[in-house]
């Protein structure tokens, strides 16, 4: 059963058209990798999903039901589509804790009165939310040592990672990650790997993730859709999308292998 | 020096003062806001009040401008609502003070909602232009709505009162105005421990996100006007009870910058620095007057010199604060507080 269905989305900025009739789906409990080259259509999708850009043609099915472009995001958030961003899209002046509370927000329901006054529900479910954050998150994501510190002071890796968990405080049903890898060395890459493998089994949350690095999206994915000037090219198991003439064309330029080799030795002798 | 902080519930370690030490030195300077009416002279019993006055608006343009992001010129504005509602209750009303000045918060909170409409579309310096039309608008509703306002000439009030008691004087004045400002300082502090002010902040530092988050940007921006043109109205309600008469010039568009000025000389978005700013803004000056008058004796010319110097050396002590200290003067206390944690050691 697919969670996610995408079915002849088409969207254009003026003359650019950034998707071009792509459909694809997102089986449930999955690791699911939109691949591509650069400019090929993949973050605009992730908009598309997560309501920042309304296509101009297509529909997009999130558990069976329709999602309308006139679904804003705040509502999109609290239906269970969560996600992280290219450039991280931290709150910098607030501590890690703080973030990840906010991810909290769509769940938690205390209003501006029992705000101000505190004591009673609004402290009651601070408390939950603290719990459910310190003891669910920060755990498994391996964060505790930095829970107290600004954001701002943390490194790429970790910024990324805090990212992650805020997403997670979320309880998202789906998990949109873009570039989650983006910039990291390899030891990162590896805890990053390891994470989202345990969020789709622990949690049974489907993700669904942007990504370059290939080492990473072929050992972890289930399931992978090529995107190439907008338009989907192939989708399918990784070892299928491995070998197919079209992707390696779409990346390499070419689909014969062989005679790239020989072109790349003949210009290496030729030096 | 301070060690080991360990706590064994989430309850207190999200406590506002988590440390004996700090509980001690709130209990201390309770006490000293307790006994300064009583052993100061009128002069600094009148400026005891203008300061809480002052702590009231400056917390709520601190809400809206500090940590929710959101520029504004109509503070003034506000609290003159605020201010010509508690007249014109105590006027045509026999109501207490603790429901006008509720009815004065509620109703500036309405005008700030109005005011705060255009912020979906517009930020910044746009946005501070928004509010300052707003506030010019307000000023004109004051000087023309003569049947409700009493024009350019205002209106005279009596003074505050609850169960048969007058509260006449500046000394009967504190212990109102001090408490509040206590009480609505404590409970701003509370919304920043709780989803809605970790939603202000989220729109002040990406909004984009906050809106991927399930942060409604309106509610939450309309709500942040709301909550800071209420404590406008209060502190300008008091100002009604505390000068007794409110003319449309009580309120100048001065007196926004002179707000906006407290927020940022303290430290935006710190509550602390709200207070800070506000005591600073009020006090500098008149500590500058007693200065000439201190000067006097010595130097007969002292007040020619230095009365058109006031206002030179006030400006220049808050250009310097924002180049030396731009994070406001709560980061000058939260310097003290860390030397004083590793005291006697360094570092």
């Amino acid at each position: 059963m697919s969670i996610l269905e995408i079915s002849n989305l088409s969207l254009s900025f003026g003359g650019v058209r950034a998707l071009q009739n792509v459909s694809f789906r997102v089986p449930e409990n999955t690791v699911t990798t939109i691949i591509g080259p650069n400019g090929a259509g993949k973050t605009s999708l992730f908009n598309c999903i997560s309501g920042f850009y309304k296509p101009q043609q297509g529909t997009i099915r999130y558990q069976e039901q329709l999602l309308p472009g006139s679904v804003k995001p705040p509502r999109r958030a609290a239906l269970g589509l969560a996600r992280t961003f290219q450039n991280i899209a931290l709150f910098r002046g607030m501590t890690v804790l703080d973030n990840i509370k906010l991810g909290a927000h769509v769940h938690m329901k205390s209003g501006l009165l029992s705000a101000l006054a505190y004591f009673g529900p609004a402290r009651r479910e601070e408390m939950a939310v603290r719990k459910e954050v310190e003891e669910r998150i920060i755990d498994f994501l391996e964060i505790d040592h930095i829970r107290r510190q600004p954001v701002a002071n943390l490194s790429y890796g970790l910024q990324k990672r805090v990212e992650l968990a805020r997403a997670l405080a979320m309880q998202p049903k789906v998990l949109m990650l873009d570039e989650p890898v983006a910039g990291m060395n390899r030891e990162e890459k590896e805890d990053m790997a390891r994470f989202i493998l345990d969020i789709r089994e622990e949690w049974g949350v489907t993700v669904l993730m942007v990504e370059h690095d290939m080492g990473m999206v072929m050992d972890i994915s289930d399931h992978i859709a090529v995107l190439n000037f907008g338009q989907v090219i192939t989708e399918g198991l990784p070892q299928d999308v491995q070998n197919n003439p079209e992707v390696i064309k779409a990346y390499l330029g070419n689909s014969d292998i062989d005679s790239l080799r020989k072109k790349l030795n003949a210009e290496e002798e030729a030096a | 020096m301070r060690i080991g902080d360990a706590k064994q519930s989430y309850e207190a370690d999200e406590a506002i003062w988590t440390s004996p030490t700090q509980k001690v030195w709130l209990g201390l300077f309770l006490l000293i806001l307790l006994i300064f009416p009583f052993i100061v002279d009128s002069y600094l019993l009148y400026l005891g009040c203008l300061v809480g006055i002052a702590v009231i608006s400056t917390t709520g343009l601190n809400i809206l401008t500090g940590f929710t992001g959101l520029i504004s010129l109509g503070q003034a504005g506000f609290m003159g609502v605020g201010a010509y509602t508690v007249a014109w209750l105590s006027i045509n009303t026999a109501l207490p003070f603790p429901v006008t000045l509720v009815l004065a918060g509620l109703m500036a909170a309405a005008v700030g909602i109005l005011v705060g409409l255009p912020s979906l579309r517009v930020k910044g310096l746009y946005l501070a232009i928004a509010t300052l039309a707003a506030s010019v608008f307000l000023h004109f509703i004051f000087a023309e709505w003569e049947a409700v306002t009493g024009g350019m000439g205002g209106l005279s009030l009596e003074p505050a009162h609850l169960f048969g008691m007058k509260f006449q004087s500046d000394f009967m004045m504190y212990f109102i105005i001090v408490p509040l400002a206590v009480l609505m300082v404590l409970a701003a502090r509370n919304v920043f421990r709780t989803r809605i002010g970790r939603a202000f902040i989220a729109i002040r530092d990406r909004d984009i996100s906050a809106e991927i988050l399930g942060i409604n940007l309106l509610r939450y921006k309309l709500m942040s006007f709301a909550l800071s043109s209420f404590y406008a109205g209060v502190a300008g309600g008091l100002f009604a009870y505390f000068y007794r008469v409110v003319t449309p010039e009580s309120f100048p568009l001065s007196m926004s910058i002179f707000y906006l000025a407290a927020v940022i000389v303290g430290g935006m978005g710190n509550l602390l620095g709200g207070i800070l700013g506000a005591a600073f803004m009020t006090l500098v000056p008149e500590a500058l007057k007693l200065l000439t008058a201190a000067l006097t004796p010595f130097y007969p010319n002292a007040p020619v010199f230095m009365s058109p110097m006031l206002e030179i050396i006030f400006g220049a002590l808050i250009v310097g604060f924002l180049i030396f200290e731009p994070h406001g003067l709560a980061e000058i206390w939260h310097r003290i507080r860390r030397f004083f944690r590793l005291w006697p050691f360094r570092n």
